[in-house]
């Protein structure tokens, strides 16, 4: 058991690892940017493919979570407190605020990207809550629209709100440093890396989602996605399970939208729009709905193939055919890792024994 | 607020009202004989629309808005026999992914054939600065064809559901699809025939609005967004009550500019979406519970 479960994970980590290699080695160092941002879009198809695949709930707004988290960090630390001063300055001696100059040589004070973190997780979750609440008693098509619906306020807020910076959005949000020399910054020196911090990311989310889709809380999950009446009559607490993959799927959304936007730079209104939002669906639904890996693989190779800009001006086109495509040839999507990696463990086995 | 200003605000009200009761109504169409909300019905409205306004161009204004209808109709069937009826386990999560992704299909379409300009019909009568006085409030004539439009689509609407074979078919698709296939109904074609008379009458509304409104490849989808707001809050199903629930929303929207700023207007119908759908899922005017289609 133990073997097949943390076997993809040690795969996975190799084969970044290769790919790190091969890419600095070929004098590639360019595809690193695009495999970052596809790394952490796929972070937020990773979460929704827990809600849409494991619970069975489809969620049209997730990149309204996206746009939280990126739009809550941009906001907190480029917002400057020394021209507000007073009680933010309190903060201050617990090295919460960072000290900076402007173009100008005037002092700016913002806040540390850590505090905006945490803020845009605990907004994050107010609002999942919030939204989540009447939500989980909707079902199908209600549920579709109740989602859709989020996703298009928050677009419109986004849009609509000077403090937010209307249709520019946020151009020069400050690197995140996490610790000492490792820092999420997109200059080049960077590359390498803020390419193993997305992934470590994603990593860690594969290994807790692995462990949580095999627990209680995953057959709880999918019970419900199988029959709610029966997972209901059986003591599973419908309601709870799903508020608690809700509010898990939106947090891992605002995660990659923080740490995106401060790899970046920057974030737009068009980060929050539905179809971003109908994109990520696209991604879980071609890697098979029930299917973390397929996500992942999914996740990443398409953001990849629409950053470098191979779709052309039919980018949106090609994730609708990819929705039709999939829905109509191959329900149970493209990717099959895991059979794979039960192939290989079969052979692994077999020469143990012999 | 001054008399006259709360008229002229009622009768816009009234206006938008209309046009997403007849959006409203699209929806209900289809979710009556198959059960599944079309994503892709606001698309139908900016077809039609774009449509017409290529063809008028080349021919009388009636003639071109009675072409775009029927081809737009011919899409929508196409739509249901190429997309929806191959899907070998039609759940709900399904179709609701497909439509959404026919709705995609449909918007980039439309981009590449007609680019991202801002178009319109010209006007049915008079031009874009002729104004009838109504009750001290000045309005376009056109508002009186979108109307009279929304008017004729809901009386016909009903006199083909209760009057005529197809209609009465397709509601018996409705209230029990065995029992009408053993009755010898088609109930397949009863499918394809109520997406072709959905996206008909969502082109049509395009049409009407496209010289109020314009009209624009992308404004498909907050069209639709409003009509399934109007549709549930009229209780999915029931075509009646979505006129009465458009008329509402409508009123409730362009009050609503007085108050909060013109970009957040979506946020306000939106909201009562949610309200909606938390407090009272089956709609104002639905029994509580039931989600089963009504009668037209």
């Amino acid at each position: 058991m133990r073997f097949r479960r943390y076997a993809p994970i040690a795969g996975l980590v190799l084969f970044v690892i290769a790919l790190q290699l091969a890419l600095s080695a070929a004098g590639a160092a360019y595809y690193f940017t695009q495999i970052t941002m596809s790394v952490y879009y796929s972070l937020v198809a990773l979460g929704l493919c827990l809600l849409m695949g494991y619970a069975g709930q489809i969620s049209l707004g997730h990149a309204g979570f996206f746009a939280i988290g990126g739009y809550t960090s941009a906001f907190l630390t480029t917002y400057n407190i020394a021209a507000g001063g007073g009680a933010a300055r309190l903060l201050q001696p617990l090295g919460l605020l960072v000290d900076q100059q402007d173009l100008y040589g005037n002092a700016v004070l913002h806040l540390s990207p850590w505090l905006a973190l945490a803020v845009a997780m605990a907004i994050t979750t107010a609002v999942a809550l919030l939204v989540g609440l009447p939500v989980i008693r909707l079902r199908g098509h209600y549920l579709a629209m109740a989602t859709l619906g989020f996703g298009i306020i928050i677009y419109r807020v986004v849009l609509g709100t000077a403090g937010l910076g209307e249709a520019d959005g946020f151009s020069d949000v400050p690197p995140f440093r996490l610790f000492g020399w490792l820092e999420v910054n997109g200059r080049k020196p960077f590359a390498v890396q803020n390419y193993y911090i997305a992934w470590t990311l994603v990593a860690v989310v594969m290994l807790l989602g692995a462990n949580l889709v095999r627990s209680r809380v995953g057959r709880a999950l999918r019970s419900i996605r199988e029959n709610e009446e029966a997972a209901d009559a059986l003591g599973v607490n419908v309601a709870r399970y799903k508020l608690t993959v809700f509010v898990l799927s939106a947090w891992l959304a605002a995660l990659a939208g923080a740490f995106a936007t401060h790899y970046r730079g920057g974030i737009g209104p068009s980060e929050a729009t539905t179809f971003k939002s109908i994109r990520y669906v696209a991604i879980v639904a071609a890697g098979g709905m029930t299917n973390l890996w397929g996500a992942l693989v999914m996740g990443v190779l398409l953001n990849f193939l629409s950053l470098r800009g191979v779709f052309g001006s039919y980018d949106d086109a090609v994730f609708g055919a990819i929705l039709i495509g999939i829905m109509l040839l191959a329900p149970d999507g493209l990717v099959r890792v895991p059979r794979i990696f039960r192939r290989i463990r079969k052979r692994f086995d077999g020469s143990l024994a012999a | 607020m001054p008399t006259d200003q709360i008229v002229q605000y009622c009768l816009s009200g009234i206006t938008v009202g209309s046009i997403y009761a007849i959006v409203a109504i699209g929806f209900n169409i289809i979710y009556n004989t198959t059960g599944v909300i079309n994503f892709a019905q606001g698309e139908f409205v900016v077809l039609g629309a774009m449509t017409a306004i290529s063809l008028a161009a080349r021919m009388p204004l009636a003639i071109a808005i009675g072409l775009a209808v029927l081809i737009t109709a011919l899409i929508g069937g196409l739509v249901e026999l190429l997309f929806i009826r191959p899907v070998k386990q039609p759940t709900v999560l399904r179709l609701i992914i497909i439509t959404i992704g026919v709705s995609i299909l449909l918007r980039e379409t439309a981009l590449h054939v007609w680019d991202e300009k801002v178009r319109a019909l010209p006007f049915f009568t008079g031009t874009e600065v002729s104004s009838v006085t109504l009750l001290g409030a000045h309005v376009s004539p056109q508002v009186l064809w979108v109307l009279g439009a929304c008017a004729l689509i809901v009386a016909g609407l009903s006199l083909f559901f209760r009057f005529t074979l197809s209609g009465r078919a397709m509601r018996a698709c409705a209230a029990n699809r065995t029992a009408a296939r053993l009755c010898g109904i088609k109930v397949r074609w009863m499918v394809t025939a109520s997406f072709m008379l959905s996206a008909g009458v969502g082109a049509l509304a395009g049409c009407v609005i496209s010289p109020v409104t314009q009209t624009q490849y992308d404004m498909g989808a907050p069209l639709a967004i409003k009509g399934f707001t109007v549709a549930i809050l009229g209780g999915l199903g029931n075509s009646a009550a979505a006129v009465a629930a458009g008329l509402l929303l409508g009123l409730l929207e362009s009050f609503s500019v007085s108050l909060f700023p013109l970009a957040y207007q979506d946020v306000v119908a939106i909201l009562v979406l949610l309200a909606v759908l938390c407090f009272k899922p089956s709609g104002l005017f639905g029994r509580r519970g039931t989600h089963a289609p009504g009668e037209f």
